[in-house]
């Protein structure tokens, strides 16, 4: 899995498809450990990947905003008021993993990517940002 | 109003004691909001007779208990230095000139110059004496022979405690307040001590009969020996001339092999005297309600002075005077200020007895001498308690007081008493709060506004209030912007109680929640995990809590569950509440990369050890750097190089040292015993097994410790969270201690203890703290947080209260829960190594772990790595990693 290229999968409904971006696989959702995060490389793009404690799996970034370090996947996940959020491992600054919001300066954001787990595989859509939450 | 004079206003002040020092930050104070004109107008000069700079004179028997020179400075850094530039108008300041081991010897007032021993000339303005007083010595035969002392200044403790070694018992002549304390150091010293007294009772001016009485039970019980009746008229001297006893105008002998002096004071007037200033018929130099002496242009304050008719020999009274004197300054220098108001027309002569374990108090008129003076007296001699209440016939009102065996009361009758205030209810409600099931009445909250709460400083309960409704929150906050409480610290427990009661009737709750998922405090939360027997996260958040925690609760209850529930930080879904760093066990940089840091216990490392540190750091490119914690910390390493790093410590016997934790850090040493010339313990040995034996503790803050072997103190052991100094007896613990952001000098918790007792009591000290502090709070703020309102105590007191004396039952209870933690202990690294589970947290990437993260750069500098900049990276003046193939961890 050392090169992630073009592995486009199976059983994705062709309509939802954006055609340049493609869904690539990353991991088996086994490899990601329940409420913890874990970096992937993905199309030598760095991504923060985490498995929820419901088994779904969130993505956004690896690059935090304040310090300029890939370490998100690195974070404490939790939730704030109910939502699902990281922590920066750095100087603590708390990430919608809804939206990629900073929860304390929301005009900072990290990106956020599509994720689904399909038979196992978590697959990954590059550079969705996803609407104000 | 006509501008400010440009010539400098001259003030010399002779004397630099407490109250001398307080007249100094008075001025400064006053001129905090002046402007830098007028500010630089304040020209002052200190003439000091010893050597050492104010310090707390009140407090000078806890000099032998432990407590340093440094901690008992009255001065606070910076605080004589020179203004940064004084060529600069804006940044002139007034100046604070202090001269050491200077005393004044003559006084000009016509020339209005003050000479100095060694013959400089002083010009004064304004002259204030704060010379303070000296220890009356009767003139007996013998008085002066070698072996007799007084107990005045920390001069005199060095003195009488050199002459004490090997000595076997030592006299007090005089039986007051200092003189009991005098006794307690001898006691301290290792002496048997006897107390000397002329009349029929023990402290005779602050205590009635009944009080005294009881008050001698209490001292005889902790070994001395009083002789009351006793008029001395002899110090007998043996064959060598040194003091061999005291003989008494009856016949009696006492034979001792030392003699203090504390049968009173005499104001040092000497200057005042030879200048022809008006002094009284049996001293002190006569002031008016200005403390204005018969020459304006000079000032008295403090036991030196003769104010309406009478020597006040207490620090708070002192103050008083200085700030009425500062007030007079004031209005010389600023021509713009109101004319001074302030007057000095008599203090409260409250005061309570510092003897340890015996709580003496006696609040104003304790004689019962005002007329119409009624006495309420409560006597249980089983109990060794004495109380009385002196009420007004008409008014009911506190006129004063005398508390011996139990003083709990002292705070709120000394308030009553200041403001003239009637007792809130009955009488036993104030003596007795915990009487009967009826409604406590007594307290701070029954007190009026006027009441004075912190007499060293004179702040009342009015102004308490206001700053907590102004925003302070506790007592710190209200320390800080009122200075209550920073005087003798005696009404630190009665502030406590005005900020909780203050805060009820504002209306504001205190939210001390752990973070949204949890409304409690981590101490509640330990004492639920404790009493539920939970170990999982989803256990403790389905029971206490509400979602999913955070990065606030989560550390903490893992940090709890390591305590009560001991198993590897890494194990099972408990993994993932770990902090940043505790995570993968080693400390992450501002870059991303981690630091590796293996334990040296006591700062012992073998040459082999070192070897292979430098080995290790050499083939993983690592920059190393020694610690403060006498160990090497190795720093650059990447997530997915921190297994191979440590399968090469842990084989040559490495284990983690915990720098990452909310755990035990370092014990520091020095070479103590087995090298060094000085030493008398073994503090190296000590240090080693004690860092073994805290090891990987979990706790709400880091811990550090250090252990001396001798006074010298190299180890810095007083900077720690728990420190240890040798004695020649065993070992002196104190607590408390903090480097770092607010330093703080650990505070003695007990003294000459064997190794034994001492592991006890660190043992109890740590794991109260585990249970009770709150999250990040370090054990400096923690200490200074505890205040007891059953007890009356606070702070190192209340410590000693329940790890010393085990006054809450639980102490070996504390000791099972350490017992427990010494026998789980295990290296987190080696347990790592073999578990191939908790090694899949280490990969750089999920998807590609033999691609090591391309982000992170280097630069070298001075031969080492650091992380590279921006900059450097843009400009391509970086470098990754060392490229060497990672070896793959091989699991045993």
């Amino acid at each position: 899995m050392s090169t992630l290229d073009e592995v486009l999968v199976g059983g994705v409904p062709a309509q939802v498809v954006d055609p340049g971006r493609p869904w690539l696989a990353v991991c088996r959702v086994d490899d990601l450990a329940p409420e913890r995060g874990a970096a992937a490389l993905v199309d030598g793009e760095q991504v923060a990947l985490f498995r929820l404690l419901d088994g779904s799996v969130r993505a956004v970034g690896n690059l935090d905003p304040f310090s300029g370090v890939q370490v998100l996947a690195r974070g404490i996940v939790g939730t704030r008021d109910g939502s699902p959020m990281v922590a920066s491992p750095l100087y603590k600054q708390h990430f919608d993993l809804a939206t990629g919001r900073c929860l304390e300066q929301p005009g900072t954001r990290v990106p956020v990517h599509e994720v689904r787990v399909v038979d196992g595989t978590v697959l990954l859509r590059l550079g969705e940002v996803a609407r104000d939450g | 109003m006509s501008p400010a004079p440009r010539l400098p206003h001259r003030v010399v002040v002779v004397g630099h004691g407490m109250v001398g020092h307080h007249l100094l930050t008075r001025l400064r104070d006053g001129l905090a909001g002046a402007d830098p004109a007028t500010r630089a107008r304040l020209d002052v000069t200190v003439l000091a007779e010893e050597h050492r700079p104010a310090y707390d004179r009140v407090g000078l028997s806890s000099y032998l208990a432990g407590r340093s020179e440094a901690d008992m400075t009255m001065v606070e850094e910076g605080f004589f230095d020179a203004p940064a530039d004084p060529d600069d108008s804006e940044d002139v300041a007034h100046r604070f000139a202090l001269h050491l081991a200077t005393p004044a010897v003559a006084l000009d007032r016509t020339a209005r110059t003050v000479t100095d021993a060694t013959g400089a000339l002083h010009p004064y303005d304004t002259l204030v004496l704060a010379t303070g007083s000296s220890v009356f010595v009767p003139p007996v035969p013998g008085h002066d022979a070698p072996g007799t002392f007084v107990y005045r200044t920390l001069d005199d403790l060095d003195a009488i405690a050199a002459y004490a070694r090997g000595r076997r018992s030592g006299a007090v002549v005089g039986g007051g307040l200092l003189g009991l304390e005098a006794a307690e150091a001898l006691q301290r010293l290792g002496l048997e001590p006897h107390v000397v007294q002329l009349s029929d009772r023990l402290m005779p001016l602050q205590l009635d009969e009944g009080g005294a009485g009881m008050l001698r039970r209490h001292v005889e019980q902790l070994g001395m020996t009083v002789h009351l009746d006793a008029s001395t008229t002899r110090v007998r001297t043996g064959p060598d001339g040194s003091v061999a006893g005291l003989d008494l105008a009856d016949g009696r002998r006492v034979d001792v092999d030392l003699v203090v002096f504390s049968p009173g004071i005499r104001p040092r007037d000497e200057l005042a005297r030879a200048s022809g200033l008006d002094v009284g018929g049996r001293g002190g130099v006569v002031v008016d309600d200005a403390c204005r002496t018969s020459d304006p242009d000079v000032y008295a304050v403090g036991e030196c002075a003769l104010a309406q008719g009478q020597v006040w020999g207490l620090v708070a009274p002192g103050y008083a005077m200085a700030a009425v004197v500062a007030e007079q300054v004031l209005a010389r220098v600023d021509t713009a200020r109101p004319a001074p108001t302030a007057t000095f027309t008599g203090a409260d002569m409250s005061t309570t007895l510092k003897l340890t374990g015996i709580p003496v108090a006696s609040v104003a008129d304790c004689h019962g001498r005002t007329p119409g003076a009624l006495e309420l007296v409560w006597n249980d001699p089983t109990a060794r308690v004495y109380k009385k209440v002196v009420v007004d016939e008409v008014t009911g009102a506190v006129l004063g007081a005398v508390l011996v065996g139990d003083a709990e009361a002292y705070p709120t009758l000394k308030a009553l008493a200041a403001s003239a205030g009637t007792l809130p209810g009955t009488a036993e409600q104030v003596l007795f709060p915990r009487a009967g099931d009826g409604p406590v009445v007594a307290g701070p909250a029954g007190l009026p506004d006027a009441a004075v709460v912190c007499s060293c400083l004179d702040v009342t309960k009015g102004s308490i209030c206001a700053a907590v409704h102004d925003g302070a929150r506790d007592v710190a906050a209200v320390k800080g912007c009122t200075r209550a409480g920073t005087g003798c610290g005696s009404c630190v427990p009665m502030i406590a109680a005005l900020v909780t009661s203050t805060l009820d009737t504002m209306g504001v709750e205190v939210d001390r929640s752990l973070c949204e998922h949890f409304a409690l405090t981590r101490r509640e939360l330990y004492d639920l995990v404790r009493l539920s027997g939970h170990t999982t996260f989803t256990q403790v958040v389905t029971a206490h809590g509400t979602g999913r925690g955070c990065d606030i609760c989560k550390p903490t209850v893992a940090n709890i569950l390591a305590t009560l529930a001991p198993a590897h930080v890494l194990d099972g879904e408990n993994a993932a509440l770990q902090d940043t760093n505790d995570h993968v066990m080693a400390n992450m940089q501002k870059n991303g990369t981690y630091s590796v840091v293996p334990r040296m216990p006591g700062g012992e490392v073998t040459p082999a050890g070192l070897i292979v540190i430098g080995e290790v750091a050499r083939d993983f490119g690592l920059y190393t750097k020694l610690t403060g914690g006498q160990r090497i910390d190795m720093f650059g390493a990447r997530l997915d190089q921190l297994p191979a790093i440590w399968r090469r410590l842990v084989d040559a016997g490495f284990e983690s040292g915990h720098a990452y934790g909310k755990s035990l850090r370092t014990v520091k040493s020095c070479v103590g015993t087995d090298w060094c010339r000085y030493g008398v313990q073994d503090s190296t040995g000590l240090a080693v097994a004690l860092e073994e034996r805290y090891r990987g503790l979990r706790s709400p803050h880091k811990l550090k410790s250090g252990v001396s072997g001798c006074a010298r103190e190299c180890a810095e052991a007083r900077s720690k969270d728990f420190g240890i100094i040798a004695t020649e007896l065993g070992w002196n613990l104190y607590v408390g201690g903090n480097g770092g952001m607010r330093p703080r000098h650990a505070e003695l918790l007990v003294k000459d203890v064997s190794t034994e007792d001492l592991v006890r009591y660190v043992d109890r000290y740590l794991m109260f703290y585990v249970r009770t502090a709150d999250r990040l709070q370090r054990t400096s703020t923690w200490v200074e947080s505890l205040v007891d309102p059953d007890s009356g105590l606070s702070g190192v007191d209340y410590l000693h209260h329940v790890v010393v004396e085990d006054a809450l039952g639980i102490g070996a209870e504390l000791e099972a829960d350490m017992a427990r933690h010494v026998d789980s202990y295990a290296d987190e690294w080696a347990a790592t190594l073999d578990d191939p589970e908790k090694l899949r947290r280490f990969s750089s990437f999920v998807n590609a772990p033999e691609t090591p993260d391309p982000s992170v750069r280097f630069t070298l500098e001075r031969g080492q790595i650091r992380p590279a900049t921006d900059v450097e990276v843009a400009a391509g003046r970086s470098r990754p990693g060392v490229a060497l193939p990672m070896p793959e961890v091989v699991t045993r």
